[in-house]
């Protein structure tokens, strides 16, 4: 009795995974079965083609949005991992009034509304005299990745050993040295993840570039938003596609690797 | 003393592009266009336009954060006893969708909603009649559901993972059945988590404009979208930022159930 009532239990549960993964990928399956479809209507399946994924090759708009979107992806995430990083090291070192500080401030553009990060952010840019391009969406991008990679450093930081730093500078190394041959390999797992995180925020990111972009630049997000009304070009779902399957495989690969190191 | 200079940039770095910013719309919104101090653009969310706005949105974000609790819970339940946590598996499903990006993921919605689109076709496949799914608020719902169920989940499934085994079999040796094991247990030691759940859902719901633009049709307008254009088309940034300031009300509610519940960040969701 109680055998059949665990297996049920298993069932339903199995059931209700199913339900939830079928809710989260149904849309993205969608897009990639569209990327393949010969007609531009969204709901008419018009035989298989490869053709947008040719057009999508030759689209200069696409590529360029394409480009901007990796370049503000890659570097803001990069110099966010850095400021960051820094800021962990010292947020963590110090008392704890300062220390609570600092972290609601680091917790504001988190919880904040992206709609009001990315108006405060335009308001202060007109007000500093900064023209609206490719500048103010990096710093716009940077302001709410440091976060993230505060976020994914500081429990890291907190598992390490201070003594193990103190004997390195005991030894006769410098407080540099110590920290790249002795911290860091520790903190390590958090900021990859931390970098990575933040990437992935800035690539998904609408709303801020929205506000903070100005004419005459576009990331892929506001290439797509400016496109809705006239109707996306499939070509959009194969570039979509193609980023997608990459990075799952890229994914899968890093995180089924048979020698990965148990953490 | 020279660890504490690293944290130099970022404190610059917060002060002009987080502090200065969020002054600069308190200033916008309480001003008018000539500088002079009005609390006539916070007010102006009583017009019946603004406050119909703000209410739907304040209903249809209420509606998604309960929906995303109920289904997440459980879900970091199941997720927790599969122990599929080794690694980082679970934070790996959840925000693998976010590399497909966002416009197109909620998009595609419009695709599956349709009168003509994929449920509506499987429900006339199976002989039942047809719903009208899209332009309506509860596509709107469906939207925010999809786009915001990871920051649900991952927030319970980190403190779920935390509560040890031995005391929940405790509680069960002690006699207590499933309803009393929850209550007692896996309600009251979740709640930083649900807590920070509850935030990280509510505070984007309510201020979406994106959702229920592709999702809603042009006749639902939600706050967010009021705000939205009067910095696109309307072009009044003190109205705007009036309305803003409306809406952080609630944003600094939700920070201060964070910091009250939620002290040593057991439930933040990364």
């Amino acid at each position: 009795m109680k055998k059949t009532k665990d297996s049920l239990k298993k069932v339903t549960e199995n059931f209700y995974l199913a339900l939830i993964m079928i809710f989260l990928y149904a849309p993205i399956a969608t897009l990639m079965v569209l990327s393949f479809s010969n007609s531009k209507s969204r709901t008419q399946w018009g035989g298989f083609t490869l053709r947008w994924y040719g057009e999508m090759f030759e689209s200069a708009t696409i590529m360029n949005a394409l480009q901007n979107t990796l370049v503000i992806a890659f570097a803001s995430a990069l110099l966010a991992t850095v400021i960051g990083t820094a800021a962990a090291i010292a947020i963590n070192s110090m008392k704890p009034f300062p220390k609570t500080v600092i972290m609601g401030i680091t917790n504001i553009p988190m919880l904040n509304a992206d709609i009001v990060t990315g108006i405060s952010l335009m308001l202060a840019f007109i007000a500093f005299g900064i023209s609206l391009g490719f500048k103010t969406i990096l710093i716009a991008h940077i302001t709410f990745n440091i976060p993230y990679v505060i976020l994914s450093v500081m429990p890291k930081l907190k598992q390490t050993n201070k003594s193990v730093y103190e004997a390195a500078m005991d030894l006769g190394a410098s407080p540099v040295y110590a920290f790249f041959k002795v911290v860091f390999p520790d903190i390590l797992p958090g900021v990859l993840s931390g970098f990575l995180l933040a990437f992935t925020m800035s690539l998904d990111d609408f709303i801020i570039t929205h506000f903070t972009k100005g004419a005459g630049i576009n990331t892929l997000s506001t290439l797509i938003y400016s496109e809705v009304r006239r109707g996306i070009k499939p070509s959009m779902y194969a570039l979509s596609t193609i980023i997608f399957v990459t990075v799952l495989v890229l994914l899968i690969i890093t995180n089924f690797a048979p020698h990965k190191k148990e953490t | 003393m020279s660890k504490k200079l690293l944290s130099g940039p970022y404190l610059i770095w917060m002060a002009g592009f987080t502090v200065i910013p969020l002054i600069l719309i308190v200033y916008y919104g309480l001003t008018d266009r000539t500088g002079a101090f009005t609390l006539a653009n916070v007010i102006s969310i009583t017009t019946a336009e603004h406050a119909k706005a703000l209410w739907l949105s304040l209903w249809l974000s209420f509606v998604s954060t309960l929906v995303c609790l109920l289904l997440a819970y459980p879900l970091a339940m199941i997720l927790r006893k599969r122990g599929v946590g080794k690694g980082s598996f679970v934070v790996f499903i959840f925000i693998l969708p976010m590399w497909m990006n966002f416009l197109l993921r909620t998009l595609a919605w419009q695709t599956l909603l349709e009168r003509n689109g994929v449920i509506n076709g499987i429900l006339s496949a199976l002989h039942l009649p047809t719903q009208s799914l899209i332009n309506t608020p509860g596509a709107i719902v469906l939207g925010m559901v999809y786009n915001f169920l990871p920051f649900m989940v991952l927030p319970i499934y980190n403190v779920l993972c935390k509560i040890d085994d031995n005391t929940i079999n405790a509680a069960h040796d002690l006699g207590a059945n499933f309803w009393q094991t929850f209550l007692f247990i896996w309600f009251p030691l979740s709640v930083p988590g649900i807590i920070s759940g509850i935030t990280m859902v509510f505070v984007p719901a309510l201020t979406t404009f994106v959702i229920s633009n592709l999702l809603g049709g042009s006749k639902i307008l939600l706050i967010g979208n009021v705000i939205e254009q009067e910095f696109t088309r309307g072009s009044n940034w003190h109205l705007g930022s009036g309305l803003s300031l409306v809406l952080m009300v609630f944003i600094l509610a939700s920070m201060a159930l964070i910091a009250k519940y939620d002290k040593n960040g057991e439930g933040s969701a990364f």
